[in-house]
């Protein structure tokens, strides 16, 4: 915990609004929220999207656009920020204020090297400063944020940088001129869940060496528990619930919060309990509703509620825990108790589950997919080989769920895609229900197609927006020749069968949110009554309340059809709500396979037990006594020869081996080797000694 | 009226439609929301360039088609007591040296140039539409060929084959030089085509299509044509006026449209060598030919900012 100092805060926001006007009628992004940072201290703003969470802290920037309406009172050591002009502004800003955004692709200018946009930022708040001193402060800055070779680096350009090296660069520019407070617009959204951890731990750093306060600005629950001291929690533009973070996080007293940290998955116990889904959305900012904009949606909602709005208020003893509900006295004495509001929901009754029985539905053996890397127009050559998928093995029992999980560029949509084209792969085998693809003339594989079907990640790409959705949902019916009047039937069914009412059949794509937009790919992927369900990153693109719901009907739809599901992911944590088995993938090659609980409990694979200790937990106890295993550097690109281990250029548990040991990671590549009931791919499992929590 | 009803009239009047919202504006409740197609045709209204075109394309339409029912003189017929005359009530728009009615022969002519357009412009998206959108969604060989193909196309210079086909032509009816003109205006489209397919043929719904078991047709004609057809749609209006334009040229210079039909074209090149001493002859087929191209692109412009509104980089 950052140490506090009294006196008056660095920042303090009063009555902050943020109106946008708009010809259908003004936005109100933001309405009178009033918070305050003391210097040093880490404040995570929490939201979902268009909770007005990111437009708050570019008010105190003074970043939004032109039109913006903004009112209240923000002071900054005392000076009032929204009276200054762009040039007093501009001369806190990047000095006492910096920023980190999301996308540091756009943040950063494509034409000039990093060290010269450090240099800039640095000579421009201190003119008498040289260039070359300028460039050396850069090395500086760059290898205090954990770049490697920074003399050669500092003269690189951004395209040169990988993601998380580019987000680093970025926090050597907020904290070149020694910043009061760092604000970090969701820092880490873009970034792999390794590289994250990485970053947030860079962040930590900076901190610490500047002193400054950090406003971190994240969906993630994880991530707040994890580091932040504070915690404000925003909804439809009004700030609904601040504390301290072991207080919002175990002791909440407004409702809205109390149910999204129900419907978060924990890597710890996920799998053990149904998660709790927040019904409906947030409400238009450009048309808000009287009262309290969660009454809508909380199931403790009084007549009260939906008359006048809760002011953020204490509640109860304690004085620094205020939250905006008419109801939060009761939740806070515990009359209302909170597993009472949002209910855990009861899983599928055993009666309503399809019988399964054991026979493998699908079995991969040994598929590769390579990618030749190509150079020139009329003559190509061929300059390498991109290895996106290189000898994968698996297979699933009916009415089993796999999970495929690695950080992007590990191959494992390259391998649900080759699987879905149900050809012959380049080598090995994919067997579906028994029979090999490679044998199957093309109508007997558009026949097996009605037994495999899949669901995309992103709802708004997945469907044609020209369609009207019972089209859509349909459309696998009319690939497989059903008549018209039964395929209409099909459609109302299954509109039912995901939640929507089948009177939507005729209205278009755009109509619908994204939550519901996923339940029609979902609908899409049922039609044919499938054996099997690919499902790539399906919850990734929604908001946390939304996903809630997602994963539920997953759930239930696979216990009550006796589907077998291929969850391609990358948040661990929704992996372990939903899988039986789980294979890790890295760099095309599954390193460890196994029952989810043994490999998520025990993992033994040095990659495993790094994901799993990168992967965030929504639970500040749980977050500080971790033991964390981090990784040096990024994914190397698919295309790089590394001979041996392909993991050991990263590997912690290769540096501490001795150099016979390491010749044997060079030399050998190593095969899954059975384990304690799951499978390996490490040649030192015996001596890994790495300490995973 | 006094003037207080007038004060009280324009009151009213900036009431009705000065504070208040729009019709189209305002916000509609518990009504569907507007489908795409809406929103374009509600952009389309409020853009003055759209209606201008229209009325003014469906006035030269009317013109082209019903004015020479009503003419009492038909094209080709000859008025022994009016040769070369100036406008006059009896010839709106004067005679030639063979006693032809001007205006009929205007009238007759825009009919041909209209039916010409508004075949071969759509004709030629059409062709575009499927070449592009089956080269960029098949890939492969195919693909290579027909890039191949529109690449010859367009470094062939339409007027010299033209010419050179001319004495295939001579005597043949407009109709060939229609599907001749559509023969050698589709390529560019078709590589525009080609590109979107490229894009949208990696969007997660053309594959799920794929992995549903659609052969490339049914995915072409399902999901790739009617996710371009805004395109097409303005690439065929623009076209009509491209057309119109390629048919003057060639009737001209007397390689289009042959005697005894006449199309602006021929009637420009009748014309142009008495251009000074009897501008009627030449003024009245020129000026039809500025208007209605003019029509046809503004109508094709708003269509264009209705359909795309990020494309008014001209607008302000």
């Amino acid at each position: 915990m950052a140490e506090r100092r009294a006196g008056t805060p660095l920042l303090e926001v009063r009555n902050l609004s943020v109106t946008f006007p708009q010809a259908s009628g003004d936005v109100r992004a933001v309405r009178d929220i009033s918070y305050t940072i003391s210097e040093g201290e880490f404040l995570g703003i929490v939201g979902e999207s268009g909770s007005g969470k990111s437009v708050s802290s570019l008010a105190i920037m003074g970043l939004l656009p032109d039109n913006a309406r903004v009112e209240g009172e923000i002071l900054f050591q005392g000076r009032s920020l929204l009276r200054l002009d762009d040039r007093e502004l501009s001369r806190i800003r990047g000095k006492e204020l910096s920023i980190i955004f999301q996308d540091p692709l756009s943040a950063l200018t494509p034409v000039y090297t990093i060290g010269d946009q450090i240099g800039e930022a640095l000579r421009l708040h201190d003119r008498t400063l040289t260039r070359q001193a300028a460039e050396t402060r850069a090395v500086e800055l760059l290898r205090i944020v954990g770049i490697p070779d920074p003399v050669r680096r500092v003269k690189a350009f951004p395209h040169e940088f990988s993601g998380g090296m580019r987000q680093r660069a970025m926090i050597a520019m907020a904290i070149a001129n020694n910043p009061r407070l760092i604000i970090a617009d969701e820092p880490t959204t873009a970034l792999d869940v390794t590289i994250q951890a990485q970053i947030l731990e860079v962040l930590e750093e900076a901190k610490r060496i500047t002193g400054a306060a950090v406003s971190l600005i994240t969906h993630d629950l994880g991530v707040i528990a994890g580091h932040a001291d504070r915690v404000a929690v925003m909804y439809a533009g009004k700030l609904v619930e601040l504390g301290a973070v072991d207080d919002v996080f175990y002791e909440p007293t407004m409702p809205y919060t109390i149910g999204l940290l129900r419907s978060v998955p924990n890597i710890r116990t996920a799998g053990t309990e149904r998660l709790v889904q927040l019904e409906g959305r947030p409400p238009s900012l450009a048309a808000l509703p009287p009262g309290c904009p969660f009454a809508a949606r909380c199931p403790v909602a009084i007549p009260r509620c939906s008359v006048d709005e809760p002011e953020l208020v204490p509640h109860g003893t304690d004085l620094s825990h205020p939250s905006a509900c008419h109801r939060a006295d009761e939740i806070a004495a515990g009359t209302l108790p909170r597993p009472a509001i949002f209910p855990r929901p009861e899983p599928l009754p055993i009666a309503d589950r399809a019988p399964v029985d054991d026979a493998v539905v699908l079995s991969v053996t040994d598929m590769v997919k390579h990618f030749p890397l190509t150079r020139g127009g009329v003559f190509r050559r061929r300059i390498g080989t991109v290895r996106a998928v290189d000898g994968v093995s698996f297979e699933i029992a009916a009415g089993r769920t796999l999970a495929i999980v690695g950080e992007s560029g590990c191959g494992k949509t390259t391998t649900i895609l080759e699987l879905m084209e149900l050809t012959a792969p380049q080598r090995g085998s994919i067997v579906v229900e028994g029979r090999d693809v490679a044998t199957l003339t093309a109508t007997q594989r558009r026949a097996l197609r009605s037994d495999i079907q899949i669901v995309f990640q992103d709802p708004a790409a997945a469907v044609d927006p020209r369609l009207p959705v019972g089209e859509v949902i349909g459309e696998p019916l009319v690939a497989q020749r059903v008549p018209r009047e039964v395929r209409d039937r099909r459609v109302a069914e299954l509109l039912e069968l995901v939640g929507l009412d089948a009177a939507m059949a005729d209205r278009y794509p755009h109509e619908f949110s994204g939550g519901q937009r996923q339940r029609i790919g979902i609908a899409r992927g049922l039609a044919t009554d499938p054996r099997i369900l690919v499902l790539d990153e399906p919850v990734s693109a929604l908001d946390v309340s939304i996903q809630a719901g997602v994963i539920n009907l997953l759930q239930d739809l696979r216990d009550a059809l006796g589907l077998s599901l291929v969850f391609v992911a990358h948040d661990l944590a929704v992996v372990r709500q939903i899988a039986d088995d789980v294979a890790v993938m890295y760099l095309g090659r599954i390193v460890e396979h196994g029952p989810i609980a043994t490999v998520f409990d025990d993992p033994k694979h040095p990659y495993t037990q790094a994901l799993m200790s990168a992967a965030p937990i929504p639970d500040p106890a749980a977050e500080r006594e971790r033991s964390r295993v981090l990784l040096d550097g990024d994914l190397p690109s698919p295309a790089q020869e590394i001979t041996g281990c392909r993991f050991r250029t990263r590997c912690p548990l290769y540096k501490l081996l001795d150099e016979a040991a390491q010749a044997r990671c060079i030399g050998e590549d190593p095969a899954l080797q059975p384990k304690d009931g799951v499978s390996v791919a490490c040649h030192h499992v015996e001596r890994n000694t790495l300490v995973v929590g | 009226m006094t003037l207080s009803s007038i004060d009280a009239l324009t009151e009213k009047d900036s009431d009705g439609f000065g504070i208040d919202v729009p019709p189209d504006e305002r916000p509609v409740r518990g009504r569907r929301s507007l489908s795409r197609n809406g929103l374009i045709w509600r952009r389309l209204k409020a853009m003055p360039r759209f209606w201008i075109g229209g009325s003014v394309l469906t006035f030269l339409v009317l013109f082209a088609f019903v004015g020479p029912v009503l003419s009492p003189y038909t094209f080709s017929q000859q008025d022994v007591m009016y040769f070369n005359y100036p406008p006059t009530t009896v010839h709106w728009f004067g005679t030639d040296q063979l006693g032809h009615d001007v205006l009929t022969q205007v009238m007759v002519g825009l009919q041909k140039s209209l039916m010409i357009g508004f075949i071969a412009g759509p004709l030629a998206t059409i062709l575009s539409a499927l070449i592009g959108s089956f080269a960029g969604y098949v890939g492969g060989a195919a693909d290579k060929a027909i890039v191949w193909f529109i690449d010859l196309m367009l470094v062939l210079p339409a007027f010299f084959v033209l010419i050179i086909l001319y004495p295939f032509f001579r005597g043949a009816s407009w109709i060939v030089m229609t599907f001749f003109l559509a023969l050698t205006g589709w390529m560019i489209m078709a590589q525009v085509v080609r590109s979107q397919t490229r894009s949208l043929r990696e969007r997660d719904f053309v594959k799920a299509a794929r992995y549903m078991g659609f052969g490339p047709w049914s995915v072409v004609t399902r999901h790739i044509i009617p996710n371009v057809a805004s395109l097409l749609i303005i690439d065929a209006t623009l076209g009509v006026g491209a057309m119109i334009l390629a048919e003057t040229s060639l009737s001209f210079f007397g390689f289009g449209v042959q005697l005894p039909d006449v199309s602006l074209g021929s009637l420009l090149d009748a014309g142009d060598a008495a251009a000074v001493t009897r501008p009627w002859l030449f003024l009245a087929p020129a000026i039809v030919v500025v208007v209605l191209l003019l029509a046809i692109n503004l109508v094709g412009d708003a269509l264009r900012d209705a359909v795309d509104p990020t494309s008014k980089v001209n607008h302000g």
